[in-house]
C-alpha cells in the first residue's frame, strides 16, 4: 500500500482499504454482496479519476515517492547487473547509476538518474540531481559500451541538474553539452526511457537516442512547472497553469514528435504495481532492441541525427 | 585545409558608420562614467575608462567582426510559431509579435556568411534584446542550418552567444533544439571544420549546456556572466551568497572552461589569427 497518498488517490485508496477490511472480517454472504458492490464502485472511481488526470496530477504521479526508480527497474528486469562507478577525473556521482547487465540474454549498458526514498538516501543521491561527474561517468561508460558493441538504455528521472557552486566550477554546462554531442554519434543503439521526471538539460544530458520511450505518467519539459511559474508569473502559485501551458505529458510529447512510444502503466500509476510496470517496459525494450540491432551503425547515427534535426516548429 | 581559403576582397576592418545624434550620453555600467555615444561606438561599445563591455546585438557584432560588405544573411525571414498555444501573463503569440516590432529582429539569432580579415566564415550571433536571447525552434533551426552550411562549404563556424537559456513558451521542443544543434556540431567536428564559440554577457542555461560549450576554441568577453544555472537559482538552492566573480569569464578561465578572454577591440584580430593558425 502506498505510504504517500495524493489528493486524487484518496477516494480510491479509502475504498480499497474498506474492502480489505471487510474481507478480513468474515466470509459472510451478505458482506460478500456488499464487497462486490464496493468493488464495482472503486472500479468506476478509478476509471473516472485516471481518465481525467490533469497535467499537474500527472506531474504528481511522476514524483510519487513510491514510484519505481532506476535501480528498481534494474532489479526487476535485469540479471547479472554490475554497477560501475566514477568519472575517472573527480568523483562518483550517486545521482546517476550505470552498469552492465542482461535483459533476457541481451547484455546492455543501463544508465539512469537515481532518486532516494527517504531523507538519508535522498541526501546520498542528491535528490536525483546530478553534478558534472554524473554526466561524465555516463559518457565514460557509454564509450565503453561502444568499445564492446553493447546497446545503451538510459532511464531519465531527475528534477534537474544540480545548481550548485561546485557544479558550476566543474562545468555542469560543458558536461551536459558534451554528452549531447557525443551521444548523437555513438555507433550503438541507444534507447531512452523517461520513467519519472524529465526536467530540462539535466534529463536531456543522458537523453539523446534512437528511440524515445516515455511512461504514461512521466513528464518531460524544458523546465519544471514550479520554476516556470516563478519566472513567467513571478509567483510559485501558478504551477497548475504552467503544467498545462508546457504540455509536458507523454501524450503531449508524442504529439510534438519528440516521443516515439508511450509505455502504459498499471491502473493508478507505476507505483501501484512496480512489477507489472517493469515487465511492460522489459517487453517493449526487447522488441525495440531487436529492431535496432538490425540497423547498421552508420545508418543508426545518420537516422538519429535526422530524428533530432526534424524536431521543432517555425515558419519562413 | 580545404576550409581555409582566403578571399581577396574586403580586407578592411572598419565598422560601418551609424548616424549618432549629437548630445547622446550613456552611463557606464561599470564605473558610472558618462560617455558620449560617438566615443562609445568608436570604442566598440566598451568603456574607455574601465573597459566595461556594453551589451550589443548581432548588427554591431557583424559590423565589428566581419569585413565591410561581406555579410550575406541566411534564413532571414524565419519566425517563431506558437505551437503549444502557450499563454502565461500574455499569449506567446503576442510576445513574439511585440518583440519583432520592438527590436526589428525576427528572432533571437541571425546567421549568415561573411569574411574575417579575408577568411570566409559562417557566423551566427544571438540577440539578447529578443525575449532575453531565448532559444526556441528558430534559434535551434538557424544554428543547425548554419552548422550544415559550414560543413558543406567547408568554412569555419563562429557563434556569438548571449542568452538567458531555452525559451519556455516552446516547452520540450525548445529543449530538443539543444540536441539538434549538438548533433550538427558533432558532424562538423567529425569533418574537421573549426568551430569557434564566443561567449558574451550573459550566456546561461540551455545555450551554455549545448553549442556555447562545444567550441574547438572558447573565447569570452571580459566579465561576461557564463554558467549553467543562473546566480539567483544557485543562491536560492544553497541559501548562501555567491563568491565575488563567480560565473564570470575570469572564473571560467581559471576553472579551465574558456581558452581566452579577449577585449572586444582585439576580437576580430584574435579570430583572424586563430583561423589562420588552424588553417595553416
Ligand atoms: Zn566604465
Amino acid at each position: 500500500m502506498a505510504r504517500v497518498i495524493l489528493d486524487f488517490e484518496k477516494p480510491i485508496i479509502e475504498l480499497e482499504q474498506k474492502i480489505a477490511e471487510m474481507r478480513s472480517y468474515s466470509d459472510n454472504l451478505d458482506i460478500a454482496e456488499e464487497i462486490n458492490k464496493l468493488e464495482a464502485k472503486v472500479d468506476q472511481v478509478r476509471r473516472t479519476v485516471y481518465s481525467n488526470l490533469t497535467r499537474w496530477q500527472r506531474v504528481q504521479l511522476a514524483r510519487h515517492p513510491d514510484r519505481p526508480y532506476t535501480l528498481d527497474y534494474i532489479r526487476l528486469i535485469t540479471t547479472d547487473f554490475t554497477e560501475l562507478h566514477g568519472d575517472r577525473h573527480f568523483a562518483d556521482d550517486k545521482a546517476i547509476v550505470a552498469g552492465f547487465g542482461r535483459i533476457d540474454k541481451e547484455a546492455v549498458l543501463i544508465v539512469g538518474h537515481q532518486k532516494g526514498r527517504d531523507t538519508k538516501s535522498n541526501i546520498e543521491r542528491n535528490f536525483g540531481m546530478p553534478n558534472p561527474e554524473g554526466y561524465r561517468k555516463a559518457l565514460r561508460l557509454m564509450q565503453l559500451a561502444v568499445k564492446f558493441r553493447k546497446p545503451i538504455i538510459t532511464l531519465l528521472d531527475t528534477p534537474g541538474a544540480y545548481p550548485g557552486i561546485g557544479a558550476e566550477e566543474r562545468g555542469q554546462a560543458e558536461a551536459i553539452a558534451r554528452n549531447l554531442l557525443e551521444m548523437s554519434h555513438l555507433p550503438v543503439p541507444i534507447i531512452v526511457v523517461i520513467i519519472g521526471e524529465g526536467a530540462s538539460g539535466g534529463a536531456l544530458g543522458i537523453g539523446v537516442g534512437d528511440r524515445i520511450l516515455m511512461f504514461e505518467n512521466a513528464w518531460y519539459s524544458v523546465i519544471a512547472p514550479e520554476s516556470c511559474s516563478s519566472i513567467l508569473w513571478r509567483s510559485w502559485e501558478y504551477k497548475e497553469q504552467a503544467a498545462e501551458a508546457l504540455k509536458l505529458t507523454a501524450e503531449d510529447l508524442k504529439e510534438q514528435g519528440i516521443v516515439d512510444r508511450i509505455v502504459p502503466e498499471p491502473m493508478g500509476g507505476a507505483h501501484r504495481d512496480p512489477e507489472k510496470a517493469a515487465q511492460t517496459l522489459k517487453a517493449i525494450l526487447l522488441e525495440e532492441l531487436r529492431a535496432l540491432k538490425k540497423v547498421k551503425p552508420e545508418k543508426l547515427v545518420q537516422e538519429r541525427i535526422a530524428k533530432f534535426s526534424a524536431m521543432g516548429s517555425w515558419k519562413e | 585545409m580545404a576550409w581555409f581559403r582566403r578571399s581577396k576582397e574586403n580586407i578592411s576592418t572598419s565598422v560601418p558608420k551609424k548616424d549618432i545624434p549629437d548630445g547622446m550620453w550613456t552611463k557606464c555600467g561599470g564605473c558610472g562614467e558618462i560617455i558620449h555615444r560617438k566615443l562609445l561606438e568608436q570604442n566598440l561599445f566598451t568603456c574607455p575608462k574601465c573597459n566595461y563591455h556594453f551589451r550589443i546585438g548581432s548588427k554591431e557584432y557583424f559590423g565589428i567582426l566581419l569585413d565591410a560588405g561581406s555579410f550575406r544573411e541566411m534564413d532571414r525571414k524565419m519566425r517563431a510559431v506558437d505551437v503549444l498555444g502557450f499563454t502565461d501573463t500574455k499569449p506567446y503569440k503576442n510576445r513574439i509579435d511585440d518583440s519583432i516590432r520592438k527590436t526589428g529582429l525576427n528572432d533571437a539569432v541571425r546567421t549568415g556568411e561573411g569574411a574575417v580579415e579575408g577568411v570566409p566564415v559562417v557566423i551566427a550571433c544571438m540577440d539578447f534584446s529578443f525575449i532575453g536571447g531565448s532559444m526556441g525552434s528558430v534559434v535551434g533551426e538557424k544554428i543547425a542550418r548554419a552548422t550544415e552550411t559550414a560543413r558543406k562549404k567547408e568554412k569555419p563556424l563562429i557563434v556569438i552567444s548571449s542568452s538567458g537559456g531555452a525559451r519556455m513558451m516552446e516547452g520540450a521542443l525548445s529543449l530538443m533544439q539543444m540536441a539538434k544543434m549538438s548533433a550538427r556540431l558533432a558532424q562538423l567536428s567529425d569533418a574537421g571544420i573549426p568551430y569557434i564559440s564566443i561567449l558574451t554577457d550573459p550566456t546561461t542555461g540551455g545555450v551554455t549546456a549545448s553549442f556555447a560549450m562545444l567550441g574547438d576554441i572558447h573565447i569570452a568577453e571580459p566579465s561576461a556572466l557564463i554558467g549553467f544555472a543562473g546566480p539567483r537559482v544557485i543562491r536560492q538552492t544553497i541559501g548562501k551568497d555567491l563568491p565575488a566573480g563567480f560565473q564570470r569569464s575570469e572564473f571560467l578561465l581559471e576553472k579551465g572552461f574558456v581558452d581566452m578572454i579577449v577585449h572586444r577591440k582585439e576580437l576580430k584580430s584574435t579570430l583572424a589569427r586563430v583561423l589562420n593558425l588552424l588553417g595553416s
